[in-house]
């Protein structure tokens, strides 16, 4: 068919955008560095100063492979998020799983000084961070669930995920209050968000996490596209709508609870690719929106890092100053759109 | 009273709600029995019970007392699957929005046997194009779902129900916000349907008048009783003058049909 030549080619010039901009991230750095030494660095050969080898290999590589896992995560969170919500305005963010994450984190970090010493000792372990905030994302999830089972009203759902947003924010205010100077500054550079000085072992920890969650999403993807004729449909072309509800929710507070974890509250991402995703792709198919927003969601988030930091340049800006500068008027340019078809 | 192997029966059903110790019947000794190859219409005034007994036959709830046999087997012991293998249903609430042409939307009727990815082999795909055929919707197969007039997609939500291949097809007022013509034709279409294909379809409705013209046969709920039996028989037996109990309007056995009482006005 005609959809399917024009997906096959899409996905051929995604892939080949995605491996360029994989290239370009890492060639880019407040430090210059040929490309001839990045490319012998990545294919493990020797590049002709140690020190560019070791910035290749343990900064900037493992940004990259970071930045390439978040994009992922949190667009395929998004997506979910937005047919389960019948909303197109969903995602992990907006619906408050970011600063519930933040909530598990605030707990972990700011809290632990009220624990004995060994159970604070596992807690501020990467595996604790990670678990708080799983388990921060997913208790918000829930709470959101149990609200939209009374409510029909989706524009409702996104007030209150707006209201958790605010609720936990001020939690997490109260809780710098009373934490130390050095515990509010370890917490505030997680807040910013960043995808850089992860180690090896992090990222693998990540890498695991995501593909767990990107595999959980992926026996969804017949279920989801039910959910696009609405619940009462899908149950009746045999869906078993409260496990698969059950999977996308756990899929989606793991995705965005190991993200948050190891990087901080990442906006707009979770957001905005689908729609691009489902602008280019012109289908609801959730086969091809999956694949779509895996790859989207990897490239864009390369682009945003790579702004981050400009050549020649000293500093590096947060992530997230980039990913809202982007996303948010791609929200209002969807919002205008979307009234222009319905009325 | 019907022609060929019952489908769908209800022997002595009451349905109603319970909440905690708190029952609630909406009507008791129901008995009716769907055959295949027949088109059958539910009519009663609003607030009946017709939803309710809608949501019994369909297995959604469970009668408070009673079987419901879906092929002489209680529903009740169906799996989701088995069960959407066997029922298909047409709402009368809206599609949320997305991007799903008309061919996309029918062939998510073939879900029940599609595997975990839910992509379609060829023999779906005829299958998607028989229900596309037989309902005439040929010319809007790549049309989006949001494009095409309420008629339409009225078709193609048949069409969807058609292509998940079950015995019997329920759909709840499926003439709602239709103009005369269109509710004519889509009726029409449903009784073509049953006689082309078999199936057994159930419908509810307000439109008595059509409802007595084109279906074999009719369920009346009325306070205290529900009959079913064939329009000509119904009107014979006066079953319409009870089915509201308003002296405003009164059934004219004559017209096929309500008519306002004079005296009322």
């Amino acid at each position: 068919m005609h959809n399917k030549k024009r997906n096959i080619a899409l996905f051929t010039l995604l892939g080949i955008a995605l491996l360029l901009l994989f290239l370009v991230n890492i060639s880019l750095g407040s430090i210059k560095i040929p490309f001839q030494d990045v490319a012998s660095s990545l294919s493990g050969g020797e590049a002709s100063k140690s020190t560019w080898q070791y910035i290749i290999v343990n900064y900037r590589l493992p940004k990259a492979i970071t930045a390439v896992l978040v994009g992922m995560a949190l667009s395929v969170s998004g997506l979910l998020m937005q047919t389960l919500f019948r909303n197109p305005l969903a995602g992990p963010d907006v619906l408050g799983l970011s600063s519930g994450a933040s909530l598990g984190v605030a707990f972990v970090i700011l809290g632990a000084g009220l624990l004995p010493g060994i159970l604070a000792g596992f807690f501020l372990s990467p595996y604790g961070i990670v678990m708080a905030s799983t388990v921060g994302s997913f208790i918000v999830l829930m709470a959101i669930l149990v609200v939209s089972q009374r409510l029909l009203d989706t524009m409702a759902i996104l007030i209150i995920g707006l209201m958790f947003t605010g609720f936990t924010g001020a939690i997490v205010n109260v809780l710098t209050y009373f934490s130390s100077a050095e515990q509010l500054q370890k917490f505030t550079f997680w807040a910013f968000g960043s995808l850089g000085n992860l180690p090896w072992q992090h990222i693998s920890i990540l890498a695991i996490v995501c593909f767990v969650g990107l595999i959980m999403a992926a026996f969804c993807i017949k279920p989801l596209d039910a959910l696009l004729l609405g619940e009462r449909y899908a149950k009746s072309m045999g869906i078993n709508f409260n496990s698969t509800r059950l999977i996308i929710i756990l899929a989606t507070s793991l995705l965005t609870g190991t993200i948050t974890a190891f990087t901080g509250p990442i906006t707009f991402i979770g957001l905005v690719v689908p729609h691009i995703a489902k602008l280019l792709f012109k289908t609801s198919s959730h086969l091809v929106l999956y694949a779509g927003t895996i790859i989207l969601g990897a490239i864009i988030v390369l682009i945003c890092d790579t702004c981050t930091q400009m050549p020649g340049r000293e500093f590096v800006l947060p992530i997230n100053a980039i990913t809202s500068i982007i996303g948010a008027p791609i929200v209002i340019w969807l919002l205008m759109r979307k009234q222009k078809i319905m009325y | 009273m019907s022609k060929g192997t019952i489908i769908l029966s209800a022997q002595n059903i009451s349905i109603g709600y319970e909440q905690k110790k708190n029952i609630s019947a909406i009507a008791t000794g129901i008995n009716v029995a769907f055959a295949e190859g027949n088109l059958i219409a539910l009519i009663g005034a609003n607030g009946i019970g017709k939803s309710t007994l809608l949501r019994t036959l369909t297995g959604i709830q469970k009668p408070l007392s009673g079987e419901v046999l879906l092929n002489n087997k209680n529903i009740t012991g169906y799996s989701q699957k088995e069960l959407s293998q066997n029922l298909a249903v047409v709402l009368t609430e809206s599609l949320p929005p997305s991007n799903l042409t008309v061919f996309e939307l029918v062939a998510l009727g073939r879900q029940p046997y599609t595997n975990w990815l839910g992509s379609l082999s060829p023999e779906d795909i005829i299958k998607v194009n028989e229900a596309i055929a037989l309902t005439q919707i040929e010319h809007l197969r790549h049309k989006k779902h949001f494009e095409i007039s309420d008629g339409q997609l009225q078709k193609v939500l048949i069409a969807r129900a058609l292509a998940q291949d079950t015995p019997l097809i329920i759909l709840d007022e499926p003439t709602t916000h239709l103009d005369l013509l269109h509710k004519v034709n889509l009726i029409k279409l449903l009784k073509q349907l049953a006689s082309a294909t078999g199936k057994c379809i159930l419908y509810s409705t307000h439109d008595l008048d059509l409802a007595l013209q084109l279906s074999d046969q009719i369920v009346v709920m009325t306070p205290g009783n529900i009959v079913q039996d064939t329009p000509e028989n119904l009107i014979a037996n006066k079953v319409f003058d009870g089915l509201f109990n308003d002296k405003s309007i009164r059934f004219d056995a004559q017209k096929g049909g309500f008519t306002v009482n004079d005296s009322h006005l």
